[in-house]
């Protein structure tokens, strides 16, 4: 076995040399981009639209995919006017799909490039970037007993990808989107109410309001005994978050974010990206994340909002501060600090190696 | 040609520092409106500039597998110069200067751009992005003014040893990739010494590119050549004569960008405290272009628009022939000379000038000067 090992190694090793100072994935992508397990693509398969505003992909991943947990997101990398954005979404479809397809649905973003873009270009046969998938917003692998989802428009889709993958003997989804037509996946969620899978309670906030945490108490009794799972805009999150701990209950509410909770500016300054020779006036308190891909600077990402620690880099010198509390930390010359890029930006001059 | 400064009639003593402040002007506002205009059209033309390469030279390759058959030969022969050429000029030099950074592809950016050349990307990024585009056709500063061999400017001192700088420059024309290689390391200066060939740096710039040629020789010369069997020895032929074809063009097209007549050299103390638009000005001066059709433009990787690429180094390069009217516009409207000729008279006046400058300078030569220069306006 060592031998063919050996063997297969030296071979691959020749085809390397045949085509240096590519690597034979580069002739190989022109033909098969989907083999290719170091960089992970996805072909869109199908484009289903779901209401006026989102939009089902479904996507055949690359060789190389992990298969995911109910729950998770993956990351797409988007060609939007030529440049490549990365985006999270939560994956819609069961793991263990026969034909190894996933979904996820995406919904217009007020201003927001990628979802717009993918509204109204994507098309079978498209070719995206593709992350493994990741994220901790999941269940159990024990039957949880009693659980409560409370989502709100796209905040939906990491449940709706929970409960397509398992039944939960107990379970009470409160889902609220602005109007009936709003709601994703409505005909599903109905079916699954019908046959006892779910409790659904569904509010057309448009009509009826805002869910607030009292609407909560009367609408699920039993609220303070149920696990809860929640995802949906960050004020939805916060008050729900401050109700849970209230109850005295904050371990049994696990939240999943969107977008960070900022709460802080920064103060701006020039940004330097050491080995790439770029420099950039951030002015705008925007993320040093930000700030280095808008100067074309190749800037690892990966959830963009402070959770995933793939965006890390050593700041050498300089100020940068924390936009989820305001915190500051510096590197002096000879520093090697390393510092989250995606929810940092610059408080006066910084230099970071990359 | 004499370094601007010297010249009995300078060509830009018309102009005021206002007027050079306004070019400035005039040019950020095209470069702003090309880097706000980038866009899906962009990003196509590069991916399939890229996909036409790998084809053509999958092609070629395959085609020279029966290379021991003359029609293969040729075919495979011309096909695979092409490729190499393009991979060069068109991708290679383009990627390297960060013209593609914008699209976020980590597969085509100048950080991790590997070309097919014997100088290692990131050596080459030094001498040229950072030397060269900087200190353009500065006596002294600009290494690319002869590559430190040749004589190509009337201010640089004669040597006796210029005498034989026709031939330095045919021999360096056929093997130019390795004179690349040669130039980024800086190993004339850094042989001169013990000190410097000692130092660790250099050893390890020697280093990195012996391990390159070895994988890029190995590749044409053992490989290809070993996959083809009994077309063994065509397949060594076809590779060294693409790679001779690649050598000969690229340094063509590199000496008609600033060696033919009617481009200006500059003093090195004339740069100090250059600002933006004395900037923009030496590269508008110290370029020139070629002129000729889509193919020439693409075979040359838009090197052809060597004023424009001087002037906006890493803006797209299928942007420069867009905005080239625009900057000859503009070398109208201030009366300054936009050089620009087909190429065979381009690099036939590169030649004349190294065979001209192998002599020693003619006491009479200065006032022979002055009449020889293209007139003021758009050549």
């Amino acid at each position: 076995m060592a031998a063919t090992q050996a063997l297969r190694a030296g071979a691959w090793r020749v085809v390397e040399l045949l085509t240096t100072p590519l690597v034979p994935a580069d002739y190989l992508d022109v033909v098969a981009p989907l083999r290719n397990r170091e960089v992970l693509r996805a072909k869109v398969v199908a484009v289903h639209p779901e209401t006026d505003r989102a939009v089902t992909l479904t996507l055949r991943p690359g060789r190389g995919w992990r298969r995911h947990e109910p729950g998770q997101y993956l990351r797409l990398g988007v060609d939007v006017d030529g440049v490549r954005l990365w985006r999270a979404y939560s994956l819609t479809s069961a793991p263990h799909r026969p034909d190894g397809l996933l979904t996820v649905t995406v919904t217009a973003v007020d201003g927001g490039a990628v979802s717009r873009h993918l509204l109204a270009k994507a098309r079978p046969g498209m070719l995206l970037g593709l992350e493994r998938p990741a994220g901790d917003f999941t269940l159990p692998a024990q039957d949880p007993g009693k659980v409560l989802f409370v989502t709100a428009g796209s905040g939906l889709t990491p449940v709706m990808g929970i409960l397509r993958s398992r039944s939960l003997s107990d379970a009470v989804l409160v889902h609220s989107a602005p109007t009936e037509n709003d709601v994703l996946f409505r005909d599903e969620l109905r079916a699954l109410a019908r046959e006892k899978s779910i409790q659904l309670v569904e509010r057309h906030t448009r009509a009826d309001g805002r869910m607030q945490p009292s609407d909560l108490e009367t609408a699920v009794p039993d609220l303070a005994e149920r696990h809860t799972w929640a995802c949906g805009p960050n004020a939805m999150l916060d008050e729900l978050t401050g109700h849970w701990a209230g109850l005295g209950k904050a371990g049994q509410l696990h939240v999943e974010r969107f977008r960070p909770a900022v709460t802080a500016t920064g103060d701006g300054g020039t940004v330097t990206f050491l080995r790439s020779g770029k420099a950039v006036e951030s002015t705008d308190g925007a993320p040093l994340l930000e700030a280095g891909e808008a100067a074309g600077v190749l800037m690892p990402s990966g959830c963009r909002m402070g959770i995933c620690f793939s965006c890390v880099l050593p700041l050498r010198e300089g100020a940068v501060r924390d936009l989820r509390d305001g915190r500051l930390t510096t590197a002096t010359e000879g520093d090697n600090v390393l510092v989250q890029t995606c929810i940092s930006a610059a408080a006066g001059p910084c230099r970071l190696e990359i | 040609m004499t370094t601007l400064q010297r010249k009995p009639v300078n060509p830009v003593g018309h102009l005021t520092a206002e007027d050079v402040e306004a070019i400035g002007r005039e040019l950020d506002a095209i470069r702003d409106e090309v880097i706000t205009s980038r866009g899906e059209r962009d990003a196509a033309y590069i991916r399939r500039v890229i996909k036409v390469q790998r084809w053509l030279e999958l092609g070629s390759r395959g085609v020279l597998l029966f290379s021991i058959l003359p029609p293969a030969w040729l075919v495979g022969t011309a096909g695979l110069s092409v490729a190499k050429i393009l991979e060069n000029m068109e991708i290679g030099h383009n990627v390297m200067h960060g013209q593609w950074d914008w699209m976020r592809d980590p597969k085509i950016h100048s950080t991790t751009w590997e070309w097919d050349n014997a100088s290692p990307s990131e050596q080459w990024k030094h001498s040229h992005n950072e030397l060269h585009h900087t200190y353009t056709n500065v006596i002294g500063r600009d290494n690319d003014l002869g590559y430190g061999i040749m004589r190509v400017d009337e201010d640089q001192r004669w040597h006796p040893i210029h005498l034989g700088q026709p031939l330095w420059n045919f021999v360096n024309a056929c093997f130019f990739e390795y004179g690349i290689a040669a130039y980024d390391l800086e190993l004339g200066k850094n042989l001169a010494t013990k000190k410097r060939r000692k130092s660790p740096q250099f050893k390890a710039g020697v280093k990195q590119v012996l391990r390159k040629i070895g994988r890029q020789v190995t590749k044409d010369y053992v490989l290809h050549p070993l996959l083809s069997g009994p077309s063994f020895l065509h397949t060594i032929a076809a590779n060294a004569t693409a790679n001779l074809v690649r050598n000969l063009w690229t340094h063509s097209v590199i000496m008609c960008g600033h060696f033919p007549k009617g481009v200006e050299t500059f003093e090195k103390t004339s740069i100090e405290g250059e600002t933006r638009g004395e900037w923009y000005l030496r590269q508008m001066l110290g370029s020139a272009n070629i002129s000729g059709g889509r193919l020439m433009h693409i075979m040359t990787g838009n090197l052809s628009f060597q004023i424009e690429h001087h002037l906006f180094p890493d803006l797209p390069s299928n942007r420069y022939q867009e905005i080239a009217p625009r900057i000859q516009d503009l070398f109208q409207r201030y009366g300054l000379s936009y050089t620009s000729g087909p190429m065979p008279k381009q690099v036939g006046s590169a030649w004349a000038k190294v065979f001209r400058l192998a002599l020693p300078n003619r006491r009479t030569a200065l006032p022979a000067v002055a009449p020889e220069r293209e007139p003021v306006g758009v050549a």
